[in-house]
């Protein structure tokens, strides 16, 4: 057990460090794209090597490499070309930003997911589980943008009930985060719920659920009690993973409605090669998507006794 | 239930089972009829495919989305369960019907300790407390002869042994005191010395309990130990039912004759008599024959009689069995004592000089042990000792056998000869060539094509994707034996010839065969090269009786005719017994004892053998058998005893030498070994195992002579 | 069964693989959902092919912007999708565009296949070290957010055609490569593997022609799958200013130029998106029926 979460942690710096490596080649390996970046493309030749170095771009590769890396763990990501400002001041805010985001949208599609995915792989091939399971490959047929397009013309254009626009500009406005909430969860639950769908269904046609209907236990005890429990583990760790899937969806639906918050930033700084916005957000997204598969792993081990006692 | 019904237990009456699938609706059971009275224990017996399984889930009305009841009755305790509704039907399964499955692993939920699982029987259907349902399942645990029931009872299904599962789904069974129990093939998963134990707990609780059995089988043996009663199912109808010893002594269905004649029992024998497979194949159930199921494989096949009209069940009027009924017209016509055709006697096989020789061979596999504690000692690299000392002789034409249970190294065993691995220590020669630790890549195509192997599983044995003619011809070119198309094509003509299998098959896939003609095809593909020696591993495990006699006896004709040294890897003694000519028991990486297949199946013997010979179920009723039930789980390979590996579960253990020392190798005779620390003399007193009554061996002989 | 059947047997014609294909297909009809997925799968596949005949007008001809859905051109005939905001006419942008997606689509899934079945066999047969390091390079390739990868990737070295077929193999390749390990390490554990291997066939041999057509069915419905989100991906990256260059007609570029009338001329951004949903639909509906008839035989 400890081994394991030692190792587990282990790959999770590994992985942070080969992507950091990986990051930093491709960003800063070519200083005079460096120093064009953050001068401006106008900037003299002699501006730029004198730039280059006060900064100490002439250092070794992996004593530059060390520094940044010193740097970025302890929170020092250096100064935005693009908002002329340190990228703490900036970095943190749009993460909570997104994080309200994302809460709302785990903490309804959780829920439904669940429900409709074990309400399909109840009884597969029921009336029931083909709507469910169409609906499903429907909703997840549309792309991010066509939704927030699909759903800004009905409730924007046509019904004039919501916002088209979530920029937050006076204050926090909760009929702002509705759209960007309803399109990530239309897109993501269905994945989820079709997971379930598959456990559900495949727990369903094992022999101990066979074993427990023929001891005689009532039909909610034997879903209850038999089935539940071994068809939400795997779920479970798709739910998790599914924060990957997040950010790649942040990007799109904060794009669409102007939304200040995470993947807004990273769109903005690549597109600008706002080279230490660009690193720090990586980074930071990496993090956190390597610490939820940790904590993926660890769940999956505790919900699965055959993993936990061996 | 009303507590004063005195009728039948069970009744089934005209009982028809139907599948519905794309093709249609698909017969599985027709026509099926049964009673069963209380306390009483009735076997059913079939090859694969009979619908013999299909019957015990109708009793419990669990038949799935595409199953149904088409006509006739269920009676139980004289209502109807085909009447029943749901909530009925719960309150009688698990309370007053229960069942023991295949794989008790299977059968187990995963994520719930074994206290949960056998707790909710009481709980539902008596209503009783946690603390009085936890009484309950911890004394049933001990009645299941569950050491440590406590421990037991916080375990997962997974922390404990095949055997213990099987146990645990007893216990789960019999808690709320069933009166009928169905068990479908509940020992076939297990290993033979734990089938054994299990047998013999059903036998003991069933009386301790008084509850019917309804014991589901394809092993003639095992229903000869257990039941009052069987039924023979061929092709979704009961062919013939009766008393055991009507059915072993006098069977009157030409397929039960059949059956027989496919068994290897101990007075068979591979030269004087051979098995007599029974001819052609089972019809699937959208394509049954007109009239009686078996007519087109019957050989008392009366054209426009059997073939008329449905066939009834009759009466057998000539014994004293009140129960004896076959479906068979001719049933009163027929020799009974004619019913298998008399097989040619084959000359002795002369065994030629040395192919094989094992000596002192020794496979041990390195692992890391990646514990905590293991972290700490810094004792991390361990070794698994799969093959230990392994030594022995094979010569031309001759059979060994190695025997032994799983985990006993044999498979490891198997890919060292083939290059899969290579050996630790030891020298294994083959045609004077040392290949011991000569990996297949680095094997001369001669080499390659001199040493096969027939495989266990004929579903996985030819690729799926490739055809017949693709998988032979490939073999034959790649071991330079034919390179020109027409010749090789050629060649894979001649191999079908030699399976007895139709030419046209070239052209088919995999998933166009039975399962016999897979393991076929599999022969052809190891006799491809004209090997010196082949390996079968398990050939026939997994075949019907019926289907595993033809492959049997094609397997031995071949070896015959090109003088092959066979390598039969087996955990089936019957079988051993029959074909071998030498055998080597191994337990746990090592040899226990070696000799020639009458010595090793006489006293004396090594403990383990004896076990083993006492496990194993015999189809006759004239055989006696003394019993010696195995305690204990087979230790881990992992972690075997430092000792003589028998020594946790020897029943003749001497003391404290054995779980220290390892045995000495004792000869008995030139090349008959044994590995104990008993002295040969002490070992000659045990009497034999099996004794077949002295008449019998006389009828035996005298119809042998005739 | 045993008798000889000595008539020559004759090799399966073309003939019979043209029924077996047929038959193939047929069974298509146990499952409604896939005919429907097919169907629309085939309607785009035929719109793209025909757009160089068939389209109105040349996609990237400016003519009256802001024109609602059947108005009338200038030289008489319709708009019938309206006009976008340089006035060039929707229709046959969205059938050029079906030209460009089912181009870039099969192509870096293709890519994508190619590279994951590779690594998943070597990972899968070859086990020990080669699966340790092809894994966990596979799993930090994983764990990168892959539309951040894309932003970044795609912006640090231009948004191409080749760019993107790149991108995305590099970011799919491991996730197929997972699948395939999988179910090598389950078929390299039955007996006719184990045949190949002692009659002395080549690792090669083995993966390519002994385990790859066995564990062809999964794939195939993965890969459905996977052009449905290959598709998405591609669209995205329209919609963000990453996708192909302009002007050539691109679904999600379309949006994204059309963006800032998406409120008051909806169906500028709304016709294209209709398009894209409805060809991921159509590989999504294509892969579940698919799965449907391989689970039932």
């Amino acid at each position: 057990m400890l081994i394991f979460l030692a190792k587990r942690l282990g790959f999770m710096l590994l992985t942070m460090f080969v992507v950091s490596l990986v990051l930093f080649l491709v960003m800063e390996f070519n200083i005079e794209n460096v120093a064009t970046k953050v001068l401006g493309p106008y900037s003299l030749p002699e501006q730029r090597e004198a730039w280059l170095l006060a900064n100490g771009y002439y250092e070794p590769i992996y004593i530059r490499y060390f520094d940044w890396v010193s740097g970025a763990v302890v929170g020092d990501f250096g100064i935005s070309t693009r908002f002329k400002a340190p990228v703490n001041e900036y970095i943190w805010d749009r993460l909570w930003n997104t994080a309200i985001l994302g809460f709302w949208v785990f903490a309804l599609m959780v829920p439904l997911s669940l429900v409709l995915g074990i309400l399909a792989g109840m009884k597969e091939g029921s009336r029931l589980d083909r709507i469910i399971s169409v609906s499903c490959i429907l909703t997840t047929s549309v792309p991010e943008f066509a939704s927030a397009v699909f759903f800004s013309a009905i409730f924007v254009f046509w019904l004039d009930l919501l916002p088209g626009a979530s920029s937050m500009m006076g204050g926090f406005d909760w009929k702002q985060i509705v759209l960007p909430v309803m399109v990530l969860l239309v897109y993501d639950f269905g994945y989820v719920a079709r997971m379930t769908r598959a456990s559900m269904a495949e727990v369903m046609t094992t022999h101990y659920i066979r074993t427990a209907v023929l001891k005689g236990l009532p039909y909610r005890q034997v879903i209850l009690k038999h089935a539940l429990r071994n068809a939400l583990i795997a779920p479970f760790t798709v739910i998790l993973l599914q924060l990957n899937w997040l950010l790649s969806g942040v990007i799109v639906v904060e794009f669409f409605f102007a939304y200040k918050g995470f993947g807004a930033l990273i769109l903005e700084a690549s597109l600008n090669q706002d080279i230490y916005m660009i690193e720090a957000c990586a980074l930071i997204a990496v993090f956190v998507a390597v610490a939820t598969q940790v904590l993926a792993d660890i769940g999956y081990m505790y919900l699965n006794p055959r993993i936990r006692f061996k | 239930m009303s507590e004063t019904y005195d009728g039948p237990l069970l009744e089934i009456e005209n009982l028809s089972i139907s599948y519905y699938t794309r093709a249609g609706e698909i017969p599985a059971v027709v026509d099926f009829s049964l009673t069963l009275n209380a306390g009483e224990s009735v076997g059913l017996v079939g090859e694969s495919g009979c619908g013999k399984s299909t019957v015990a889930m109708a009793i419990m009305r669990y038949m799935g989305n595409n199953g149904g009841i088409v006509g006739g009755s269920i009676k139980f305790k004289g209502r109807d369960m085909v009447q029943l509704d749901d909530e009925e039907l719960r309150k009688l399964r698990g309370s007053e019907i229960a069942m023991i499955y295949q794989e008790p692993m299977a059968a187990l939920n995963p994520s719930m300790t074994v206290a949960r699982q056998l707790m909710e029987v009481p709980i539902t259907h008596d209503g009783v407390s946690e603390d009085e349902a936890w009484k309950r399942a911890v004394q049933m645990l001990a009645d299941v002869h569950l050491p440590d029931p406590e421990r037991v009872m916080n375990a997962y299904p997974h922390q404990i042994s095949g055997g213990q599962q099987q146990r645990v789904v007893i216990a789960m069974a019999l808690l709320s005191n069933p009166s009928l129990l169905l068990l479908d093939e509940p020992t076939t998963a297990l290993d033979v010395t734990v089938e054994a134990g299990i047998v013999e707990l059903i036998g003991e609780l069933a009386q301790k309990f008084d509850t019917a059995l309804l014991y589901i089988s394809h092993n003639l043996g095992l229903m000869l130990e257990v039941c009052d009663r069987i039924g023979v199912m061929y092709s979704g109808e009961m062919v013939e039912e009766g008393r055991v010893n009507s059915i072993f002594t006098w069977p009157k269905h030409p397929y039960t004759h059949g059956l027989f004649g496919c068994i290897p029992l101990p007075h068979s024998d591979k030269n004087a008599r051979p098995l007599m497979a029974i001819p052609g194949q089972l019809p699937l159930p959208h394509q049954r024959p007109q009239g009686c199921n078996f007519g087109p494989r019957c050989r008392f096949f009366g054209d426009g009689r059997c073939n008329a009209g449905d066939i009834r069940m009759d009466a057998v009027t000539t014994d004293e069995d009140p129960d004896h009924r076959v479906r068979c017209i001719r049933w009163n016509e027929i020799d009974h004592d004619e019913a298998i055709p008399k097989p040619d006697e084959r000359p002795p096989i002369e065994i030629g000089e040395p192919v094989l020789i094992v000596e002192d061979m020794q496979k041990y596999y390195e692992i890391t042990d990646n514990s905590l504690k293991a972290l700490i000692s810094g004792d991390r690299i361990k070794y698994v000792k799969a093959n230990e000392s392994i030594t022995f002789k094979a010569g031309r034409s001759e059979t060994v056998a190695i025997v032994g249970e799983s985990g006993c190294g044999k498979s490891t065993f198997a890919k060292v000869l083939m290059g899969l691995e290579t050996t630790t220590g030891g020298t294994v020669t083959l045609n004077n060539v040392e290949i011991g630790g000569l990996e297949v890549g680095n094997r001369t195509p001669e080499q390659l094509g001199s040493l096969q192997m027939v495989f266990q599983n004929p579903n996985d044995t030819l690729n799926p994707s490739h055809s017949v003619g693709f998988q032979i011809g490939r073999v034959i070119k790649k071991f330079g034996v034919e390179s020109d198309p027409a010749k090789v094509k050629q060649r894979v003509f001649d191999l079908l010839d030699t399976v007895k299998l139709p030419r046209a098959f070239i052209n088919r896939k995999p998933r166009q065969l039975s399962g016999g003609q897979k393991q076929r095809i599999g022969i052809a593909r190891a006799f491809a090269g004209n090997p010196s020696t082949v390996i079968a591993d398990e050939p026939i495990s997994a075949l019907d009786v019926s289907v595993a006699a033809a492959v049997t006896e094609l397997l031995m004709d071949i070896q015959r005719e090109h003088k092959t040294t066979l390598l039969f890897i087996s955990h089936d003694l019957s079988a051993v017994r029959y074909l071998a000519d030498r055998v080597v028991v191994m337990y746990l990486g090592q040899i226990m004892e070696r000799g020639t297949t009458d010595e090793v199946f006489a006293p004396p013997y090594h403990p383990y053998t004896e076990a083993l010979l006492s496990a194993v179920p015999i189809a006759d009723p004239q055989v006696t058998k003394r019993r010696i039930v195995l305690e204990g789980n087979l230790p881990s390979v992992l972690n075997p005893p430092p000792g003589c590996p028998f020594a946790t579960r020897c029943p003749r253990k001497l003391g404290d030498i054995c779980d220290r020392e390892r045995p000495p190798l004792r000869e008995v005779e030139p090349r008959h070994v044994i590995a104990c620390h008993i002295e040969v003399e002490e070992l000659r007193k045990v009497p034999p195992v099996i004794t077949v009554s002295e008449d019998y061996q006389k009828e035996v002989e005298d119809r042998l002579g005739s | 069964m045993s008798e000889m059947t000595q008539e020559t047997v004759r090799a399966p014609s073309f003939g019979d693989k043209v029924v077996r294909v047929l038959k193939a297909i047929a069974l298509m009809r146990e499952s409604p959902v896939g005919m429907v997925g097919a169907g629309l799968v085939l309607f785009w596949v035929i719109m793209a092919l025909i757009a160089p005949f068939a389209a109105p007008y040349d996609p990237n001809a400016t003519m009256i912007p802001f024109q609602l859905p059947g108005t009338v051109a200038p030289d008489g005939g319709t708009f019938w999708f309206g006009t976008d905001l340089l006035g060039r006419d929707i229709l046959s942008r969205v059938m050029w565009g079906a030209q460009t997606v089912l181009f870039y689509a099969p192509l870096a899934t293709f890519c994508a296949y190619t590279v994951g079945i590779g690594m998943g066999l070597l990972a899968g047969y070859k086990m020990g070290w080669w699966d340790t390091i092809l894994s966990r390079v596979a799993d930090i390739v994983l764990s990168f957010p892959v539309m951040v990868l894309y932003v970044i990737v795609i912006a640090k070295f231009g948004a191409s055609g080749i760019n993107i077929v790149i991108a995305i193999t590099f970011a799919s390749a491991p996730a197929i490569m997972r699948i395939v390990r999988g179910l090598t390490l389950d078929v390299r554990a039955r007996d006719y593997i184990g045949a190949a291997q002692t009659r002395g066939e080549g690792a090669w041999f083995i993966m390519l022609a002994e385990i790859l057509p066995n564990v062809r069915g999964p794939l195939i419905v993965d890969a459905c799958l996977r052009f449905g989100y290959v598709t998405i991906t591609i669209g995205v990256l329209g919609f963000l200013g990453l996708g192909l260059p302009p002007p050539d007609p691109d679904w999600g570029g379309m949006i994204n130029e059309n963006r800032s009338m998406a409120l008051s001329f909806p169906h500028m951004t709304v016709i294209p998106c209709i398009a894209i949903s409805s060809l991921v639909l159509g590989f999504n509906l294509l892969a579940d029926g698919l799965r449907e008839i391989s689970i039932k035989d």
